[in-house]
Parts: C-alpha cells; structure tokens; sequence
C-alpha cells in the first residue's frame, strides 16, 4: 500500500525563495507550509550540502513541505533516469515532506543527437500509449518512494492531432490505474483553456476533485496566437490574474478547500508583496471552511 | 509524432513545425511551438547567466547573449540538476573563436564553476585545528572535504573575477587557486603557480609531509595550510603511518 497519510495543511503556501528564508523564518505571515523544487537541491556526486540545504532543513523543522519535482519527464518516451529517481528518493527521505509532486509532461530526451534536460515542461498527447506509459513511470516513482504522489495538470499552448483523450478524461485515467493524487493548477487551467479554445469552467466542472491535494495558483503574460488572438504564457513572474482568482473561487465552491500554493519563479518580488498574494487566498479559502 | 523530432525542431529557429502539432482550428502551431523554443532557450540562458557573472561582465550582455546560446543549444543539461549546469562551458568557451580574444576567459569560467560546486558540495565534518599541532599526523594520509577544488591558471584568474564583479585593476601572472568553503560561502585564494602539486598529491594518498616537499618555492606553507585548515578541507585523518 502506498503512505497516503502525508498531507499538506488545509491553509496557503508559496514556492520557497532564498532571499526570503530570513522573513519566513522571523515575521508574522499567512503562510502556513512551503513548496521547494526538488531539482534545486540535489547532488550530482553525492547530497546536496552548503546553504540551500542548510535553509530547506531549518525551514522543514518548522514548516510542512511540499517537494514539487520539475524534471523527471513522467511524460517521457524513455525509461525515468534511475539516478535521478534515486536522487529524488534521497532528499525525500531526508526531509520526509508533507507533499511530492510532479507534472504531466516531459522535460528529458535521452537518445539521438539531441539528448539531455531541456528545462521545460514540454506537451505530450494523450493516447492510449502515452496513459500506458505515464501510468508505469507513475507506478514506478511510487513504488521507489514507497508513498502517493500528485500529478499536476499542464499549461497547454498547442494541441496534438493525434490526441484521442481529452485532458481531465486523461488525468481521471491515470488516477485510476495508478492511485496517484491529482494538483490542481488553476492558472494552467484558464492559460490552456483561453490558448486551446475551451471552457475553462467546464474543465473544473469536470475535474475528479476528491484526487486533488493541492491548488496551485500563479501568474501568466499574454501573448498573440498565429491570428492574432491571446496566447497566454505560464510565466509565475506577477501576481495572479483576476479571471485565475474568479476560477480559483469556483474550484474551491465546487470541490470544497484545498491546500493553495501561491507559485512566484521568475522577477521574484519582495516579500510582502508574496504574502500579500498569499492572504489573497487564505481569504478564499477560509470562506470555504466556515 | 516522436519526442526526437520535437526536440530537434524546437533547438532550431528556422525548422518547420513537427506536423501533428497544431492550433484549436487544426492549422500548424507556429507561433505556439514558438513558446516551447522561447522556454527552453531563455530558461538555460539564464541558468548559465546565474553561474557565470564574471565571464558575462568581461564580454558584455550582447556577447554573453549570442555565446551562452551557442552553448545550450549544443550542450543542454546532462541531468535536471540546473544549479549544476554548465560544466562544460569553460570547454566551450576555449573553442569558441570570437572569444579567442580573451585567452582568460574561460579560466575565469572555470573559476565561477568551482565556487559554484563548491557552494553546493556535500557537508562534511572538518579536523579541528587543534589536532594539527601533533607532528605525527603531518606523517598519515589526510581526506579532503568535497568542498575543496583547486585549479591552475596562467591568468591572474581571480583578480581578473574581481575586476569584472568589483571594478578592481587586476595585476600579476599566473595563479593556482584553491576554493574552500569555511562555513557557507565559498572563496578562492591565490597562491603561487605549482601549488597545486601539493593537493594533487594529497588526494592520490601522500601525506602531509611528503606532498608539502612538491611546493614551489615561492610558497608560504603556513599561509597554504592555514587556508585548508580555516577552511575545514581536511576532514579526516587515516590511521597508521604512510610510507611514500
């Protein structure tokens, strides 16, 4: 059986900067767990050590966390890379998180003339080949961490035209067959929404609520499509946008409170500005708990 | 559609669009396979632009913009650990010929690399100072700590590093650098060209006394271990006498 007794706390958490270990650890704030990427602390010969993991294990005795992983490619076609599943397996162990996540997409490529880590969350299809295969590498990064993991639903900027699932029909899938969790990135949902044409209320309508462990919530920029229409891009560099906040309250009505996570990675501000974006939400979700 | 050719289009701005990638209306997404192209270049860009302030300052922005993406596009990450990435980059930079008018450069590469290993290097538990002052253990095999590194250059590499952070005029000839970590944050310290004889002998399994014998001339031993020790380098003895 898989540990599904880790939970994240039913309150609002942010993406874990340095440049704010001293006012999470000092100041008064709503945040009540953090969420590190797990790639930022790992070894390539041997742990992690200096500073960041210093910081992570004085924030973690005092702080749930949420391990949120960006490049185990569980969208891949190849194998996962052992080494970086036992990595993985490593700095869970150590820091025994409330949460660990990772993304519907792939980011490695390991054969050909262009292999390697590209860095991005990078779209697959949804076949009947592609659930095979995410559903073995979701059992495998299970079973090795011997817990449940969260899939994060994608931002989606284009579509495949040999896709025969939608998006929350192959994600309800996956839930199925493999006993993962589900995280529910609101903002992906109204960027892929607005970019692929669809509902994005229908796709929270749809979603399998009770799989859900986390809310994460971020800002995108906005871009133009091949006619000129909006692209949006899932940048996390503002706060989030108004129509994401409307869409994050009907999630929370629909499917009761979820733990919340206020994702901020690129012009990183100050952080009040964060906390301020974070009391947004602990607003919302209160309303729902009462 | 393979991820082999999602791949090889999206690290080529002229190639066209993989087919079966398309638009809400079923049109080829150009402008939106363009985002992936964008993330993926500008995000190891500025990975590499994290790790190499110094060589970006020395060469300028526009410079460092056109080299750094020669250099991901060529060389992306061997592993997700981006805190890591760039190994290779003083490699490159040594081949990279419009840079060949700073044979410096890519030793100051090599010097921001070394930091930046050594910032992340495991922990590891120092030999007090106190039990240097038995003479005996200069005669046993010593560990050095993960976060020591050290390097030659004929450059004088870490005044030309400050230089292109600080301002300050660099001067002087070659230099061996030894990085220590003395709690979280890394320096490098100059010492004369041959040093690092010394710590090459050392890792192969030479005692202290022994390797001190290596040192050029010119070396102030007192000053050379005073840097390990100040930097918690030395993180175990072993026992019994090494004979060399």
């Amino acid at each position: 059986m898989l540990d599904q007794t880790k939970q994240l706390p039913m309150g609002v958490g942010v993406g874990y900067k340095s440049k704010h270990f001293s006012n999470i650890s000092e100041g008064e704030h709503p945040v009540k767990w953090l969420e590190i990427h797990a790639e930022n602390y790992m070894g390539e010969k041997g742990a992690a050590g200096g500073r960041p993991m210093a910081q992570l294990r004085a924030l973690s005795d005092r702080f749930p966390i949420s391990v949120h992983g960006v490049g185990l490619s569980i969208g891949g076609e190849g194998r996962l890379d052992p080494d970086h599943l036992a990595r993985l397996k490593h700095l869970i162990d150590e820091i025994s998180p409330a949460s660990f996540s990772e993304h519907l997409a792939w980011s490695t490529h390991d054969t050909g003339p262009h292999s390697g880590y590209f860095n991005d969350l990078l779209p697959l299809p949804y076949t009947a080949k592609t659930l095979a295969r995410v559903c073995d590498h979701i059992d495998e990064v299970q079973s090795t961490l011997g817990r449940q993991m969260l899939l994060e639903n994608p931002a989606s900027y284009l579509a495949f035209a040999e896709s025969t699932y939608g998006e929350v029909e192959f994600l309800r899938a996956v839930v199925k067959r493999t006993g993962c969790g589900l995280l529910l990135d609101v903002n992906n949902v109204f960027v892929s929404a607005n970019n692929l044409r669809i509902d994005a209320y229908d796709y929270i309508d749809a979603f399998p609520h009770e799989a859900v462990g986390e809310i994460h919530l971020g800002g995108h920029d906005e871009d133009q499509d091949e006619d000129g229409a909006p692209l949006l891009i899932d940048s996390h560099g503002r706060e989030v946008a108004d129509p994401v906040w409307h869409l994050y309250t009907y999630a929370l009505a629909t499917a009761g409170p979820k733990p919340t996570l206020i994702e901020w990675d690129t012009d990183v501000p100050e952080w009040e500005v964060l906390a301020s974006e974070a009391a947004r939400a602990a607003l919302r979700l209160e309303q729902v708990l009462v | 559609m393979r991820q082999q050719d999602f791949i090889q289009a999206a690290l080529a701005p002229e190639a066209p669009v993989p087919t079966g990638l398309i638009t809400p209306s079923g049109a080829p997404a150009t402008r939106r396979f363009d985002v992936y192209r964008n993330n993926i270049i500008v995000g190891l860009k500025e990975a590499i632009a994290a790790s190499y302030p110094a060589v970006k300052s020395l060469v300028g922005d526009a410079f460092f913009e056109a080299m750094t993406g020669d250099y991901v596009r060529a060389h992306p990450p061997k592993t997700p650990i981006l805190p890591l990435y760039g190994a290779d980059f003083a490699e490159f930079i040594d081949g990279f010929a419009p840079a060949s008018r700073l044979p410096y450069l890519a030793d100051v590469a090599r010097l921001e690399y070394a930091l930046r290993q050594s910032y992340h290097a495991e922990d590891t538990c120092p030999v007090p100072a106190a039990e240097f002052s038995d003479p005996l253990l200069f005669t046993r095999q010593v560990v050095l700590a993960p976060t020591l590194i050290w390097l030659a250059s004929a450059y004088p590499v870490t005044k030309l590093r400050r230089f292109a952070l600080d301002g300050d005029r660099p001067s002087g000839g070659a230099e061996d650098v030894l990085i220590t970590r003395p709690g979280y944050d890394p320096i490098a310290t100059a010492f004369p060209p041959g040093t690092i004889a010394v710590l090459d002998a050392l890792r192969d399994g030479m005692a202290l006394a022994n390797a001190a014998e290596l040192a050029p001339s010119d070396l102030d031993l007192s000053q050379f271990l005073g840097t390990l020790l100040k930097g918690g380098a030395i993180i175990d003895i072993l026992e019994g006498d090494h004979d060399d």
